[in-house]
């Protein structure tokens, strides 16, 4: 087995670990920490692949600003473990086929698909990815990009109208 | 090298799970959180297929799909605080002012 394969596993096995833990934990702060878990083994996965902007960017901003925020309004709203509720018996008895179908249909597309492309005809990547990525931004998204910004404005603006407290009049 | 295969599997496999968290959690915020797993899953596979492809495009894509996710998360949870405050709990249970 290669390194890089056996890294892969590693790491597959840590996010698969993860998501399961995000689902059995009853805590929300324990999915949480489950959730940083998957994020992080992602972003060595995207190392893996080359694409080590979108590793740091998957670090900083998910793992840093996104999964903060939960944890601060899981805090903040001192959530508590979560009660039980009763299923369905539907969906005690098609829910694991179901989502298992889901998986497997999404992975048997996916590698229909695309699975068998190759390198065609492109640059290798894992040399400049950054600047490359960089330079696409710039000029062929250019125009998505700024849009980028206006919709966190818009995001902001959103958040601060949602959570503050209503005026008594 | 491993194959690309394999990354679309696993891509799969957390997008499935992300599914399952989503309708099997009670909880407002671990529900939410199951959103973010689902997109990280789809990353995982725009920047397989970029690798593949030998081309940026996918990574670039990942890019704006990190900050659609980031601006969500800011109003998602903005709209979660709100749903907390007036129910006085976070199980989705409690929200069902669109049941009949």
């Amino acid at each position: 087995m290669s390194p890089a394969l056996f890294v892969f596993f590693l790491l597959a096995a840590l996010a698969v670990i993860g998501a399961l833990s995000l689902i059995l934990q009853k805590h929300p702060i324990h999915s949480a920490l489950s959730l940083i878990v998957v994020m992080v083994s992602l972003a060595g996965l995207y190392l893996l692949l080359g694409a080590e902007f979108v590793a740091a960017v998957q670090i900083i901003v998910y793992g840093g600003a996104i999964m903060v925020l939960f944890v601060f309004v899981i805090m903040l709203l001192n959530a508590s473990a979560e009660e039980h509720t009763d299923f369905s018996k539907l969906a005690k008895f098609g829910g694991l086929p179901l989502a298992l179908a889901l998986t497997g249909l999404l992975a048997a597309a996916m590698i229909h698909d695309g699975g068998s492309v190759s390198n065609s005809g492109g640059t290798d990547i894992t040399l400049a990815s950054t600047s490359g990525i960089s330079m696409m931004l710039f000029s062929t998204f250019v125009y998505p990009f700024e849009l980028t910004s206006f919709l966190i404005l818009v995001a902001i603006m959103g958040a601060l109208v949602l959570a503050q407290r209503e005026k008594k009049t | 090298m491993v194959p690309t295969q394999y990354y679309l599997i696993l891509s799969a496999i957390l997008f499935g799970l992300g599914a399952v968290a989503f309708v099997v959690k009670r909880n407002i915020i671990t529900i939410f959180m199951s959103i973010e797993l689902m997109l990280n899953a789809v990353n995982l596979a725009f920047v397989a297929f970029s690798q593949a492809k030998g081309k940026l495009d996918g990574q670039v894509f990942v890019l704006f799909v990190i900050v659609v996710a980031a601006a969500e998360a800011a109003v998602g949870l903005g709209i979660i605080i709100l749903t907390a405050r007036n129910r006085r709990s976070l199980n989705i249970e409690r929200v069902d002012l669109l049941k009949l």
